[in-house]
């Protein structure tokens, strides 16, 4: 076991550093950022004195250097934003809770709402209520974040008066923290659990047809245990692949959407506002914390998987 | 990996398949099962319907509305009979539906523009990208994933790397990052004034999905005695592909367009909501509800209107496409019987 996750960090850090390398190549080349050098300058600086910031900043420099120079800067918390000014780490830093409460809160309900609904639609397969469900799930899906948090907010947070018309409230706050999520939760589960709980009941109908349920049946097991202890111990796997994928873009800004409509400051919107200054540095930032929750998220389902069914580890 | 062909008629015979005569085609029994699933059928008229309805867009603008998308009613409207109507009120809140199919039907925005007129057009837009966007992700994808796992080696590591890659980023951020870039300043012969940049980027983005399945697909098939055969024939690679692998996976293929029709639409809406697709004042659905969201909370039916269609639309493809998939593999549909038994 300990082979085997030594050997997950190793791919982990060198798929880090492909993912990083291309995106920086990608957004120096691509980003219309103007030049860098300028935009420090300011809008009065002469010639000279923007090829003295260029020089002082190593924009003059090969791209590579460039490249190890802003690695360094990231690693040691001292990445600016050339066009805010900003520290991006803090700002990320100061983005997180938002981002971190959204990520949790929804990834457990939509986890548990899919699983539970998943195996509802499996068990009653082809009866009245999978196919209630298998309508629902695909509304869910047909609904975009962005348009479901406007009704949510016209109706329930205007109309009714119910909920908070958007914003974030820190932990310290729990009343009013759980009263600003509870929407957001809500509108960004609802895709997943539309998508994951089709993906759970078809992977459920598999495992009952497989031998190893037959013989569990056939030993006299009650119904009920069969599908816990034996169909969804193995039915489980796929969906937790695809949670932790999710989960990890969701940590890495990926909730543009919900994070936008609901005016929650976290990463997400962050990305969003760095994209609208061609921000170079803060997107670069954003995508390295993606990457890296993505591969962190990934090698932890990969154990997980290992642990649950250990023929996995040999291969 | 056994192939469509194969499960199809190991098949528990149903009523209307003992008719069939021996050797009917594999699409000709997925029709079959199709045409029975009235609700897929239905949804997949639904979103017909709606094309046709959005390329009627002209046809309804110039002859039944009147007024163009781009129009913009400030003053008041002379309907007859000492009736005047005012798109937008004193306040600056834009009328809602009046129902009325020469005027007005669906309300004015809030810059006194006809909103059942820019649905239509919009919708002609939004789907349009929709399409062409997953013609380029399934014509790259497939392309990709089959070299890929034809291959192998190398040249299936760089692939499979790069899409790593792609896959890593959230969908949105990728998409948010490049319709930027493409709008500020232009990308080869995409900007910000054609619609094609718009379904360029979004098609880009969905190019992965495509490829991990139908690289191991192909890693299967290209083991199996026909490719063999084909090999030893002396066909070249090229022919291999074409002309052996791609029938095989043309039942994938099918499965996955309807999929990345609806996938591309909602992703387009979003980029539009976020302000890298489509450019106002050109209409598309995701533009209008941001628009609609600028003057929250007055005239929202400028944002429910357009995310209707939007919904209804995206629905219509995924419920539809959901049937295709259970006609083309009737695994499911033999998991379902198996679990009422």
């Amino acid at each position: 076991m300990t082979r085997f996750i030594a050997r997950r960090m190793i791919t982990m850090v060198a798929l880090l550093f492909v993912i990083s390398l291309v995106t920086f190549v990608l957004f120096v080349v691509a980003l219309p950022g103007g030049n860098p050098a300028a935009m420090i300058a300011g809008r009065l600086a002469n010639p000279a004195e923007v090829h003295l910031i260029s020089v002082r900043y190593g924009f003059d420099k090969p791209i590579w250097v460039q490249y190890i120079r802003t690695m360094g800067n990231i690693f040691t918390g001292r990445a600016y934003s050339y066009q805010q000014g900003f520290n991006v780490l803090q700002e990320i830093k100061a983005g997180l809770p938002a981002t971190l409460s959204l990520a949790f809160g929804a990834g457990i309900f939509w986890l548990l709402a899919s699983i539970a609904l998943g195996t509802l639609a499996a068990v009653r397969a082809g009866k009245y209520t999978d196919r209630v469900l298998t309508v629902l799930s695909m509304v869910g899906v047909s609904l975009p974040p962005f348009y479901l948090g406007a009704l949510i907010i016209y109706f329930v947070g205007f109309k009714l008066n119910i909920l908070p018309l958007g914003g974030y409230v820190g932990l310290s706050n729990p009343g009013e923290w759980f009263k600003h999520l509870i929407a957001p939760w809500f509108t960004l589960s609802v895709l997943f659990i539309g998508f994951y709980s089709r993906v759970l009941r078809s992977s459920i109908l598999d495992a009952m047809g497989e031998d190893y349920v037959r013989t569990a049946r056939a030993k006299g097991l009650s119904e009920r245990r069969v599908l816990v202890l034996h169909v969804l111990r193995l039915s489980l796997l796929p969906i937790l692949s695809l949670w932790g994928l999710d989960i990890a873009q969701v940590i890495g800004g990926g909730a543009i959407l919900t994070e936008s409509v609901y005016s929650l400051h976290g990463v997400g919107f962050l990305a969003y506002e760095a994209i609208g200054n061609f921000d170079t540095v803060t997107l670069l930032c954003i995508v390295m914390l993606t990457a890296l929750a993505v591969v962190m998220f990934s090698a932890l389902i990969d154990i997980i998987y290992a642990y649950l069914d250990p023929r996995i580890r040999l291969g | 990996m056994s192939t469509i062909t194969e499960i199809a008629f190991e098949e528990p015979v149903t009523p209307d398949e003992q008719d069939a005569p021996p050797g009917v085609g594999v699409y000709a029994l997925a029709w079959r099962r199709l045409r029975h699933n009235r609700v897929a059928m239905f949804f997949g008229f639904v979103f017909l319907l709606i094309v046709v309805l959005c390329l009627l867009a002209p046809v309804y603008s110039a002859d039944v509305a009147h007024i163009a998308p781009d129009t913009e009613v400030t003053g008041p409207i002379n309907l007859g009979h000492g009736k005047i109507l005012y798109a937008i009120n004193t306040v600056g809140v834009p009328i809602g539906p009046t129902w009325s199919i020469s005027h007005f039907f669906l309300g004015a925005d809030v810059n006194g523009r006809d909103i059942a007129v820019r649905l239509l057009y919009g919708g002609r837009n939004s789907i349009e990208i929709g399409t062409v966007a997953m013609l380029i992700t399934m014509i790259f994808g497939t392309m990709l994933g089959m070299i890929a796992g034809y291959f192998r080696g190398w040249l299936d590591q760089l692939i499979s790397r790069v899409m790593d890659v792609i896959w890593a980023y959230p969908a949105v951020l990728l998409g948010i990052t490049l319709g930027t870039v493409i709008n500020i300043q232009g990308f080869l012969f995409l900007h910000s004034t054609t619609l094609l940049s718009t379904a360029f980027v979004v098609g880009f983005v969905y190019i992965p999905y495509i490829v991990r399945p139908v690289r191991a697909q192909v890693l299967g098939l290209r083991e199996r005695e026909f490719v063999d055969a084909a090999r030893q024939q002396g066909l070249s690679s090229f022919r291999i592909m074409f002309g052996e692998l791609l029938p095989n996976l043309s039942s994938t293929i099918v499965v996955f367009v309807p999929l990345m029709l609806a996938n591309a639409i909602i992703l387009e809406a979003a980029l539009d909501y976020l302000g890298a697709g489509v450019q106002p004042p050109t209409p598309a659905w995701g533009n209008m509800i941001q628009e609609g969201l600028n003057q929250f909370p007055g005239g929202f039916h400028a944002v429910i209107i357009p995310g209707l269609a939007l919904v209804l639309t995206v629905m219509s493809v995924n419920i539809f496409g959901d049937g295709v998939r259970d006609a083309l593999d009737p695994r499911s549909r033999a998991a379902v019987r198996q679990a009422k038994d």
